[in-house]
């Protein structure tokens, strides 16, 4: 979330899509509510089915699920024919008037300039901006396309050529006249994007979208300013083969209406889970380290060479200035080394910067299961993570299961993936033929732990422990780290491959084999390892003191810190972390005083953005932070998300992230896979071409896996209906199952069926039905209901289903046989995003029928 | 049944003086005292470990923390001052009493060994130590020092790690901090899926 | 947690007029406001319900809906009713209304009850039961115009929602309202719950365009204490059968204004309550069987 749970009630407008927060979130969606009973909100919720947050909802829109680039394309458009955009935002905090290099292509025909038909990738040095200076009510002088449009361009084959930059000085447009500029490419590219269109794709009938689109973008009307709308979404994005891709379509929507950085405002993903926000934080994932750090790569062939690539440059008009936060990389850099491995890293090894993989390729979550069943990962650790549950494709993760040498779970209920050798169809013959041995311990709950989550909205809170774990259970952290202690002593003993980071991977605490997560959050905030005193205040820090903030972070070895965005969080005033002042004087649900958020306690990102160019509020009434002339300084009633004396008059921008200092409504180069403005792509399995470019239905990027096990359906095959999956507010993904009270709520699965199609199938509410996709079958009660309607895709009658994922082998109602033990995610594709690599969970092809 | 009117009265209802009406004693009846299952047990603050929106609870233990009360837990209710959730909670978090007492928790480390059909019991040190051998023998079959063109590389391909969504902060960067040194690239967690 | 606080008697069941010392402390009527328009049928309240009050788990069965079971349960107390109506131009609206008992001021099963004090009426509103006087004779079962009292052959008594009294008398708000994620239920004064449900359904016709948005609060019987604001307050029946004028059967009112001043005999009161509502009305159900043996001996002193 840019914003916060609280700050929702903030706003006047709500577009709820791609999430359906009133059943997964209902303690946060009752901020939504309070947005109604005191601001008269509205809310517009977009989604295949008539959801419980539907129901409270204003205005209720099915779409077909996957449609959604093309309808908040749509919206696009409709906002800027209709002038429902803010103008001096839009020019000031955005690249809206930056101009982009000639010979880069809109995709027309589904591609962007670039793409290489054989790697299915694109060579991006088109998508760029173009350098030089103010061209505001310049003529425009038209220069000779460089190359065909469309065609690749050849990549050298031999020497590798310096990796394209962005220009320090680029070309900008204030009158954003330029056919160039972001803002006019922008303009054409969802000028495509007609209310006709959308229905084709969406299904949406033109006067409803309309209708929709009026309703969101009232907000902007006449240039009015004080207004905010927000977007709130969830995975219902996200799991798509263009998810991130959905979302960008969603932040440059609030970009180009001025929503992004204001209270009631921003662009919310509501994280499911308690602590993924964190655990991204954390950098539990492939691609990158605490604070996401780039991951290095083999071309990094020292420290030096992995922070000049990763370190980004100032990229901007020349008269304006940018923060360019990311620069300050090497600090974040050397003080995470520094926590990994202690005293053993010293400038002289280069901070141990070659104790940490290389990577240059993926590994994400479903190449994991790809890549066991193919031979390739001998050993998986699963701690508290059920990998068979989750997909896609159950089935292939089983069969994966069954290919590794052994796999250690970490649980505190048994679950399908460490009984994977016995999952419904595995005879007692064909377990003797499993050589896999899984070892299953048992774990701790979350009332018999202590540490911190992150919540959606970023603030990281610390929980206290209140029981023991039962039994012989121990606490994760005890298990985790005996485990690699363990490990170290054999190496100890007996040597072995590179035994270095094995070796010297720091475990300062008072007992490393059960480690106090106090002293690990401690770590991660980082501390002094000399005396630092900062020039400008005289302030000194003593060596072993925690530090207050990044700031104080250094490239030198001088200081040492997990995670350079947690920095603050656990300072020599203790933790921040714990802090329970309840007090609001803004009246606005900052709560300052309350845990602690990154970074450095900011509630709402982007905050300068609330002001106008001067430093004032849009809205007086909602006041965030402002420019204080007398103190030269920006204060206010958030910690301002800015540099705090950089005057107004120099034009700093407010994305401090991004090195234009502006946000992206063009993403320049290397950060997108699949195109710099989002483009409509169809779903893998889709019953329709693309009516934008039949011939470029997909996704270009996306690639299929190859196995045996990865088959993909079509129409042609019978797979006519459109399936999606969610989550019950009554259950809690695959562990309530466990839990009797949620239980009687919801005992058993269904599938949700449309009247009109369920009439023609001849099936009543409650008798069996068995869907069917390319990979597996799925079995459960039907659930008939009209809050599902047949929809017209590009003139064709659909219907779409849905499927709850919270049932699988292991279960009170599985244990007592009231379930076909079939799994949702055995229906699923393996697919994923080019950008997030999250699998198309949503929106994949399926035939219905009596079971 | 062999209740008495008198007795049923006296045990439900108590209070000051009232009047007889019928000539029945009927002193007792004009209010009621009810006692609260939660007023005495020991309120511990914590964070629900569903989703994001991070509600924050109470968990009501038996006893007062001395030493020879082994706490149990009572109840789960919002927590009123958490600015989120204001005291309120979902379904899910409603019902948190019944996934920390639950007899359906795994209670003892066990093995299935390759070939077999059922789960065993194993020791926790059998278990460390029997992992400890594996992960050094995957890791020492399969680290890579350099790739094909002789760059550095340092990983460890036969090993991944899924990371679950429930774990903390901290626990995550142990996880960062011990499969990173391993080499370990496979690395992910509930929040790319 | 202080114990003085104690839940005042307005009247016992088996007793005519008002308890004896009632009137002399005051207090004010609690009321429980449920408004529709903002329920998410998310069930926090039927867990926390069952949770507080430490209800034994009961089996339930899809039945094509999100519903959790079809009715109330003599261990369930409070249960949202899913309902999708058809509005005139085809488009659904799916309501959800968490139903209860109404804790009504007037109460039919109070009235209906033959036993000594085994429903009690506080000042506050709030209308208990307490088994130990419960006879099961289940005529609270026929008196309530709700549906709501029932019956547990188990123990052969009749329960139903306590609006928390052992919470409300200790000064904290009910389960259900504390739970709930939304503030769709609310919980205060009668006086603050009527003032915030009519600014609701204000709110609702002049920003939100329910013309026909309103309180549901039937005078038929007093008012209640639990109260709604409905998106369509002309219709309540479509909100799972919640009736628009509810009534308590005549035969179980009519012997209290006629036999109030001369009448004084426990026995007799619910011996000819019985009579009049088998005369009115006949057998209410035939399972299960209303325990006579120990009416009788309830009735007995």
């Amino acid at each position: 979330m840019t914003n916060g749970w609280i700050d929702i009630k903030n706003t006047d407008m709500m577009l709820i899509m791609g999430g359906n927060p009133a059943e997964n979130h209902p303690c946060g969606f009752k901020w939504a509510i309070e947005a109604k009973l005191h601001r008269n909100a509205k809310t517009i919720v977009v989604d295949p089915r008539l959801t419980r947050t539907a129901a409270t909802a204003d205005m209720y829109v099915q779409i077909r699920a996957g449609s959604d680039i093309a309808f908040l394309g749509g919206m696009i458009n409709y906002a800027i024919l209709n002038n429902r955009i803010a103008h001096d935002y839009l020019v000031n905090y955005t690249n809206a008037a930056f101009i982009i290099k000639d010979g880069f292509k809109l995709p027309e025909d589904g591609l962007y300039s670039g793409f290489d038909a054989e790697k299915k990738t694109y060579d991006k040095s088109t998508w760029n901006y173009e350098e030089g200076g103010d061209l505001t009510g310049k003529p425009v002088v038209p220069t000779p396309v460089s190359h065909p449009a469309g065609a690749a361009k050849p990549m050298a084959p031999a020497a590798t050529p310096p990796p394209p930059a962005l220009p320090p000085n680029t070309a900008f447009d204030l009158s954003l006249q330029h056919p160039r500029c972001v803002f006019q490419l922008m303009k054409k590219q969802y000028e495509r994007y007609t209310p006709e269109m959308v229905e084709r794709i969406t299904g949406i009938p033109q006067n409803q979208f309309l209708k929709a689109a009026d309703l969101f973008t009232s907000v902007r009307k006449d240039g009015d300013m004080k207004k905010v709308a927000t977007i709130i979404y969830a995975v219902g994005w996200t799991q798509h083969s263009f998810g991130t891709q959905i979302i960008r379509t969603a932040a440059m929507l609030q970009l180009l209406m001025g929503n992004v950085g204001r209270a009631g405002g921003g662009v919310n993903a509501l994280r499911g889970h308690s602590n993924i926000q964190g655990a991204t934080d954390m950098a539990g994932i492939f691609d990158i380290l605490p604070g996401y750090l780039k991951m290095p790569n083999p071309n990094d062939v020292d420290l030096a060479t992995y922070l000049k690539r990763t370190t980004p440059t100032l990229s901007k008009p020349d008269p304006w200035d940018s923060f360019n936060y990311w620069s300050n990389t090497p600090k974040f850099a050397v003080s995470f080394l520094k926590a990994m491995y202690g005293p053993a890293a010293t400038k002289d090894n280069d901070w141990a910067f070659h104790y940490l993989p290389k990577i240059d390729r993926n590994y994400s979550w479903v190449n994991i299961w790809n890549d066991m069943y193919e031979g390739k990962i001998k050993g998986l650790f699963a701690f508290g993570m059920n990998g068979v549950m989750i997909g896609p494709d159950s089935n292939k993760n089983i069969d994966a299961l069954k290919k590794a040498d052994w796999l250690v779970v970490c649980e505190i209920y048994p679950d399908e993936t460490s009984e994977f050798w016995r999952a419904p169809g595995i005879t007692a013959d064909d377990q003797k033929k499993i050589n896999t041995t899984v070892y299953r311990l048992p774990g701790a709950g979350f009332a018999e732990k202590d540490g911190t989550f992150v919540n959606s909205a970023r603030w990281l809170q610390w929980k206290n422990v209140a029981v023991p774990p039962p039994g012989e259970a121990r606490l994760d952290q005890e298990i985790l780290a005996t485990i690699f202690l363990k490990v170290r002593e054999l190496y100890q003993k007996e040597g072995g491959k590179f035994p270095d980071p094995v070796l010297n991977a720091a475990f300062p605490y008072t007992n490393p084999y059960n480690p106090s997560l106090a002293e690990v959050a401690k770590e991660v905030n980082g501390k002094a390892l000399a005396d630092l005193t900062d020039p400008k205040t005289n302030v000194t820090i003593k060596a072993g003191q925690q530090l207050p903030g990044f700031a104080w972070l250094k490239d030198d070895g001088t200081t040492l810190s997990g995670n350079w965005l947690y920095c603050g969080s656990w300072t020599e005033a203790g933790a921040l972390t714990q802090r329970r002042g309840t007090d609001d004087p803004s009246g606005l649900g900052i709560y300052q005083n309350w845990a602690w958020s990154w970074p450095m306690n900011r509630r709402v990102l982007y905050n300068r953005a609330s002001c106008d160019g001067s430093g004032k509020p849009w809205d007086p009434q909602r006041r965030q932070v402002w420019w204080d002339e007398a103190k030269q300084s920006w204060v206010g009633n958030d910690v301002p998300d800015f540099k705090a004396d950089s005057a107004p008059k120099d034009h700093m921008g407010p994305f401090i992230m991004n090195p234009e200092g502006v946000g992206r409504l063009f993403v320049p180069l290397g950060a997108m896979a699949d195109g710099p403005f989002p483009e409509y792509y169809e779903p893998i399995e889709s019953p329709i071409a693309n009516p934008l470019h039949p011939r470029q239905s997909n996704n270009p990027v996306v690639k299929r896996y190859n196995t045996d096990l990865d088959k993909y359906g079509t129409v042609e095959q019978g797979f006519n209906v459109i399936c999606t999956t969610y989550r019950l507010t009554e259950h809690y993904h695959y562990w309530t199952k466990n839990n009797p009270m949620n239980v009687q709520l919801v005992p058993e699965p269904f599938v949700e069926v449309p009247a009109e199609l369920a009439d023609r199938m001849g099936i009543r509410g409650g008798e069996k039905v068995k869907v069917t996709s390319a990979r597996s079958h799925y079995i459960a009660k039907a659930m008939v209901t009209r809050r599902i309607r047949p929809m017209k895709i590009d003139g064709k009658e659909t219907f779409q289903i849905g499927i709850p994922i919270h049932w699988g082998f292991r279960g009170i109602a599985e244990d007592e046989g009231k379930t076909a033990k079939t799994l949702a995610n055995q229906l699923t594709p393996t697919v994923i995003d080019p950008n997030a690599y999250t699998p198309e969970f949503k929106g994949f092809l399926v035939k219905i029928e009596k079971a | 049944m062999e209740l008495s009117r008198r007795t049923f009265l006296k045990g439900t209802l108590a209070g000051g003086a009232g009047i007889s009406l019928l000539g029945f004693d009927l002193t007792p009846v004009y209010a009621q005292t009810q006692s609260l299952k939660i007023s005495r047990a020991t309120e511990t603050r914590s964070t629900c470990p569903y989703c994001a929106v991070s509600c924050g609870v109470i968990i009501y233990t038996l006893g007062d923390k001395a030493k020879n009360a082994i706490p149990q837990v009572v109840h789960v209710e919002g927590d009123p001052d958490h600015p989120i959730n204001r005291g309120t909670l979902c379904p899910k978090g409603s019902s948190l009493e019944q996934d920390i007492l639950n007899d359906r928790r795994l209670l003892k480390p066990q093995v299935r060994r390759p070939g077999t059909t059922e789960w065993e019991d194993i020791s926790w040190d059998q278990a460390y130590a029997e992992i400890a051998r594996k992960v050094k023998q995957t890791r020492d079959d399969t680290f890579l020092e350099t790739d094909a063109q002789g760059k550095t590389v340092n990983r460890c391909e036969g090993i991944a790690w899924t990371g679950g969504c429930t774990d903390t902060n901290e626990f995550n960067y142990l996880a960062v901090k011990s499969m990173r040194s391993l080499g370990v690239c496979y690395l992910e967690n509930q929040a790319r899926v | 947690m202080s114990d003085r606080k104690t839940l005042q008697t307005e009247k016992i069941s088996g007793h005519s007029g008002a308890s004896p010392g009632f009137g002399m402390q005051r207090d004010f009527e609690v009321c429980k406001l449920v408004d529709t328009t903002t329920c998410i049928g998310c069930k926090a309240c039927e867990v926390a319900c069952v949770e507080w009050n430490d209800m034994p788990f009961g089996a339930t069965t899809f039945d094509n809906t999100y519903q959790t079971m079809p009715e109330t349960r003599w261990n369930f107390w409070n249960l949202i009713k899913f309902n999708e109506h058809q509005r005139e131009d085809g488009t659904i609206q799916w309501l959800m209304r968490k139903d209860q008992c109404m804790h009504c001021a007037d109460p039919g099963c109070l009235a209906a009850c033959p036993a000594d004090g085994a429903i009690v009426k506080y000042t506050n509103g709030i209308v208990d039961f307490n088994q130990e006087n419960c006879i099961g004779c289940e005529f609270c079962v026929s008196g309530c115009p709700f549906n709501i009292p029932r019956f547990n052959p188990g123990t052969k008594k009749v329960y139903k929602c306590t609006l928390c009294s052992d919470r409300v008398g200790q000064g904290l708000e009910p389960a259900c309202i504390k739970a709930c994620p939304t503030g769709c239920l609310k919980f205060g004064s009668k006086d603050d719950m009527k003032f915030i449900a009519n600014e609701r359904a204000r709110q609702l016709k002049e920003n939100f365009g329910m013309e026909k948005a309103g309180v549901y609060d039937p005078q038929s019987i007093g008012g209640t204490h639990v109260i709604y604001v409905l998106h369509d307050a002309t219709d309540p029946e479509r909100y799972g059968g919640l009736p628009k004028n509810p009534t308590i059967p005549w035969s179980y009112t009519v012997w209290k204004w006629l036999f109030k001043p001369v009448l004084g005999t426990f026995a007799l009161f619910g011996a000819v309550g019985v009579l009049l509502h088998y005369v009115a009305v006949g057998p209410r159900r035939p399972q299960p069987e209303p325990p006579e043996k120990e009416a009788a001996n309830g009735n007995g002193d």
